[in-house]
């Protein structure tokens, strides 16, 4: 595996943002920004704004202040689908799949933004839109093949096994070929193999297509391994950003979080 | 201004009524997430049940020679709503645990076709007239004073039905039966967990709304006599739920006012413009404007979709 | 041990994505469509057209197009009663104020006026889920009942207030009309439904069908990943209109010839339909057909058997088909929620693997 990586230029900037719902703030003032080909970790206690976060970078809540810049673009308020062509793909922390399609089905929604054959064409079938799909089938089989789960193509994902469901996620995610990829813990009750497994493939990821990545996790050994920079939360609040070692060392950090829970991690 | 307030008041009155179908609604709906589309179909049971009982040509006198005093008419009845809830449970409800709303919901429109094939076979399907002494006419005191035109029997609905929301507000608000209800409707297996029978419960729930049911068969029965469209009242009490919002106990007699009154006045003042008979779908067109601006109903929560 | 796949190899994704990918599903269904267009015909007489076949035919058309919504789509609707009515008066205006359009074209109008309509009521489904868009929905069938059945301007002001199908040609063949055989009219119905139903497999198998689906699993994630939930919702209740509308005209013009919109397109249809859906099984196009096929045949056959084999009388024997309908539809949820077309699929398996049980 070749590790020479061209870390570019910011592609998200996330500034100022506040949000609340009624009268609880779940974030306030955040700023941070994560540069292209970078694997960017936001860590946290649980309720720390972590999800929200993420929801708000693509669109799922609408935060009440501050902006955010993707790929030089700076919004506000966007609708998720928009935000989804655009180039942002997401994991979620409770699985979201299709749960009546099947694998191969679901990674093939993930290319459903680059399709534009009509409602005639399609129901004709016999000619375009049957090229089409066939096309788009061939980048998903790709996509199957580097995850692994050629085995449970026509499986429906409802009666496949979590840490499975969680690839068949991160497949639909990558079907797409985002620029910015967002993972909410992707490894949240795997096993150790599984753990292995995922972080081959983010880091997979990140190297053969470039992808950009931002994750949560609570596995404080995955992040400190598989990150570049990191950014802590806490009660909404950003408390530190660096790199892995920097964020090891600040003391606010360790007070407020890993010098809690570092005993059960190890 | 006076035919105004007439209309006001006989809209008010058929509320009651949409609100008394409607409580049966929200009582299951709480309760086992079940949308019950026999509850109209129930009233009707109910209805046909209890002249059964207490009516000079009823299966009973037949059989017996003598037919029931009401009061022991209306526990008799009671009694064959209990034994229906239980046979639902039974039958039904407890092999469809777990499934999806649609289903169950049309599993209920299967129930409301097979009670109304056992009514009509039982019972017959003509217009009974049910008569158990309630005052029936025009209010005298309101006429001559007031000089408005208001039926006695609808201000015995709407007493009764104040009374009958009261006594379940505190069924389920002082009772552990009513604590262990709005815990089932709160979370099924956390319900399970604490060890509540969700079967016990259903049972329950459903026999209270049979309850419900019979007090609006007999409310419907003495206005215009138990026949066939009564089944049809559960439509009328679909835009009821929607305004209240499905779990709310207020919610579903409010809004049953508001539907009532809005129908009436929409039909007298309104109607006649556009060929009359707007009754039929005011009400679910008031419901869908009401929804498109808050979609969770008058008295529902807001819901935060979280992913 | 007959019905196996084993030695059929695909080696395209085309072949792979196939309606019918074992040879003897293909041949299945050859022989079935051979009997269906060659055979029937020849056979049919006026009782077995209208109480049975067509019968089938104009509801499964209808269940198809309540599957796309509901089924494939997750949108409960409790209005295709309406909607049929729709498509049945387009169909008639349409016909009685251009004679001489080409009845087919007539169809396809009647449904594109529904899909616009469906599209219309469709609209709450952006801000309202579940059984409250089902209500809202009951919404549309009441008020366009009552509109065709207060506006003169839609039955030509006819005095009774019924519509009436006047006699029209398709390729010099009678189909409307009470001097259309019912050869004819069999095999004009069961083209368009063959024709939809290819169309609707295809469509739910590609791009448009799978944003649905996806809608109806999760919207949220949906969205997320994409998905405009105004598109991929307007789409199903245009779709889903078109085919109900087409089913309608059908409905009103070579089955029943005559309607009145009180009786013929009420509430009862809407609960008729959705439960050929629900019975046929959610998100199956067989479905759809084994649906109608049950929801018309059972009771055609408790009348049957209770009026002439037990000497019923029919009043008496009404309430007690009421009754066992009520609770055979119970019974098929209790036993297979997923509906007749699960119930195929796991006999497909057992007949593969027989005769070893597993």
């Amino acid at each position: 595996m070749t590790y020479e990586r061209t870390i570019g230029d910011t592609i998200l900037a996330v500034d100022q943002i506040s949000l609340s719902f009624g009268g609880v703030k779940a974030l306030s003032d955040i700023s941070f920004s994560v540069r292209e080909h970078e694997v960017f970790a936001i860590i946290g206690p649980n309720g720390a704004g972590k999800s929200s976060m993420l929801n708000c970078i693509n669109g799922f809540y609408h935060p009440q202040e501050g902006t955010i810049t993707f790929k030089g673009k700076t919004r506000r308020q966007v609708r998720p689908s928009e935000a989804a062509r655009d180039g942002i793909a997401r994991t979620f922390q409770n699985i979201a799949l299709f749960s009546g399609m099947s694998t191969l089905d679901n990674i093939m929604t993930g290319r459903n933004t680059k399709m534009n054959k009509g409602l005639f064409w399609q129901a004709i079938r016999v000619g375009p839109a049957e090229k089409e799909e066939m096309a788009h089938r061939a980048v998903v089989e790709k996509v199957i093949d580097f995850l692994e789960i050629e085995a449970i193509r026509k499986t429906a994902v409802g009666t496949l096994p979590y840490g499975l469901q969680k690839r068949v996620e991160l497949g639909r995610a990558l079907a797409a070929e985002p620029d910015l990829l967002l993972l909410d813990e992707p490894m949240a009750g795997m096993n150790l193999e599984e753990k292995q497994d995922m972080c081959r493939f983010i880091l997979d990821v990140n190297d053969e297509f470039g992808t950009t990545i931002v994750l949560i996790e609570h596995d404080m050994g995955v992040v400190m391994d598989i990150s570049d920079r990191v950014v802590v939360l806490d009660y909404g609040k950003k408390l530190a950003e660096g790199t892995p070692d920097e964020v090891r060392t600040n003391q606010d950090v360790i007070d407020a979080y890993l010098g809690v829970s570092h005993g059960e991690d190890e | 201004m006076l035919f105004f307030l007439e209309t006001v008041i006989s809209g008010l009155m058929a509320g009651v009524m949409y609100s008394l179908v409607a409580l049966g609604f929200v009582l299951i709906f709480k309760a086992s997430g079940i949308f019950n589309f026999a509850q109209g179909v129930f009233a009707l049971f109910a209805g046909l049940a209890l002249y059964d009982f207490i009516a000079e040509d009823g299966w009973f006198y037949d059989l017996f020679g003598f037919a029931l005093p009401v009061w022991l008419g209306i526990i008799a009845t009671m009694g064959v709503m209990v034994i229906v809830a239980w046979l639902v449970e039974r039958l039904v409800l407890r092999h469809l645990v777990n499934q999806e709303p649609i289903i169950l919901f049309m599993s209920t429109i299967g129930l409301a076709y097979f009670l109304e094939g056992v009514g009509d076979i039982l019972f017959g399907s003509d217009v009974k007239p049910l008569d158990i002494g309630l005052p029936q006419g025009a209010s005298d005191y309101l006429l001559d004073n007031y000089n408005l035109y208001v039926e006695k029997l609808e201000v015995v609905a709407a007493v009764v039905a104040a009374v009958l929301v009261i006594v379940l507000a505190i069924f389920f608000q002082k009772t552990r039966i009513g604590r262990a209800l709005r815990a089932v409707a709160d979370d099924h297996q956390a319900a399970l967990s604490v060890g509540i029978s969700l079967r016990t419960i259903w049972v329950i729930v459903w026999s209270v709304s049979g309850f419900v049911a019979l007090v609006a068969g007999i409310m419907w029965g003495s206005k215009s006599g138990i026949q066939f469209s009564l089944s049809l009242i559960a439509l009328k009490a679909l835009p009821v739920l929607i305004l209240g919002g499905f779990t709310s106990v207020p919610g579903a007699i409010i809004g049953g006012l508001i539907i009532g009154v809005g129908e009436k006045v929409a039909e007298v003042y309104a109607g006649p413009f556009v060929g009359g008979a707007i009754e039929n779908w005011f009400a679910y067109m008031l419901a869908l404007v009401f929804l498109l601006i808050r979609p969770q109903g008058l008295f529902g929560e807001k819901i935060i979709e979280r992913v | 041990m007959f019905y196996r796949e084993a030695g059929q190899f695909k080696t395209s994704y085309k072949a792979d994505q196939a309606i019918f990918t074992i040879t003897q599903d293909k041949f299945f269904v050859g022989a079935f469509l051979i009997i269906a267009f060659g055979v029937v015909p020849f056979f049919i007489d006026d009782y077995w057209a209208n109480a049975i076949l067509i019968h089938v035919l104009v509801y499964a058309l209808a269940g198809l197009g309540l599957n796309i919504l509901t089924g494939y789509c997750g949108q409960v609707s409790l209005g295709t009663g309406g909607f049929m009515a729709v498509g049945a008066y387009a169909s008639y205006k349409l016909t009685t104020s251009f004679p001489e359009l080409n009845f087919i074209i007539v169809l396809l109008l009647s449904g594109g006026v529904t899909a616009c309509v469906g599209m219309f009521f469709g609209l709450p489904s952006l801000r309202i889920k579940g059984f409250y868009l089902a209500v809202a929905t009951l919404a549309a069938q009441f008020f366009l009942v009552w509109l065709f059945n207060k506006v003169g301007w839609f039955f030509n002001y006819s005095p009774t207030g019924m519509i009436v199908s006047p006699p029209r040609e398709v390729f010099g063949f009678l189909i409307t009309g009470p001097e259309a055989s019912p050869a004819v009219r069999y095999l004009f119905c069961l083209s368009v439904v063959t024709v939809f139903a290819l169309a609707a497999k295809n469509i739910v198998r590609g791009r448009i069908g799978r944003s649905w689906m996806a809608i109806r699993d999760m919207d949220i994630a949906a969205e997320l990943i994409g998905i405009r939930p105004l598109e991929a919702k307007l789409s199903a209740f245009a779709v889903s209109s078109f085919y109900v509308g087409v089913a309608g005209a059908l409905y009103f013009n070579v089955w029943l010839g005559t309607a009145e919109p009180t009786e013929a397109f009420d509430i009862f249809q809407s609960f008729f339909v959705l439960f050929i859906v629900i019975i046929g099984g959610l998100g199956s196009i067989l479905g759809s057909f084994l649906g109608a096929a049950f929801m018309v045949l059972v009771p055609i056959t408790l009348k049957t058997i209770m009026v002439d084999g037990m000497g019923f009388a029919v009043g008496a024997a009404k309430h007690v088909e009421v009754m066992l309908l009520g609770s055979l539809i119970i019974f098929f949820l209790i036993v297979e929620p997923h509906g007749l077309a699960r119930l195929w699929q796991i006999l497909k398996e057992k007949l593969r693997r027989w005769p070893f049980p597993y």
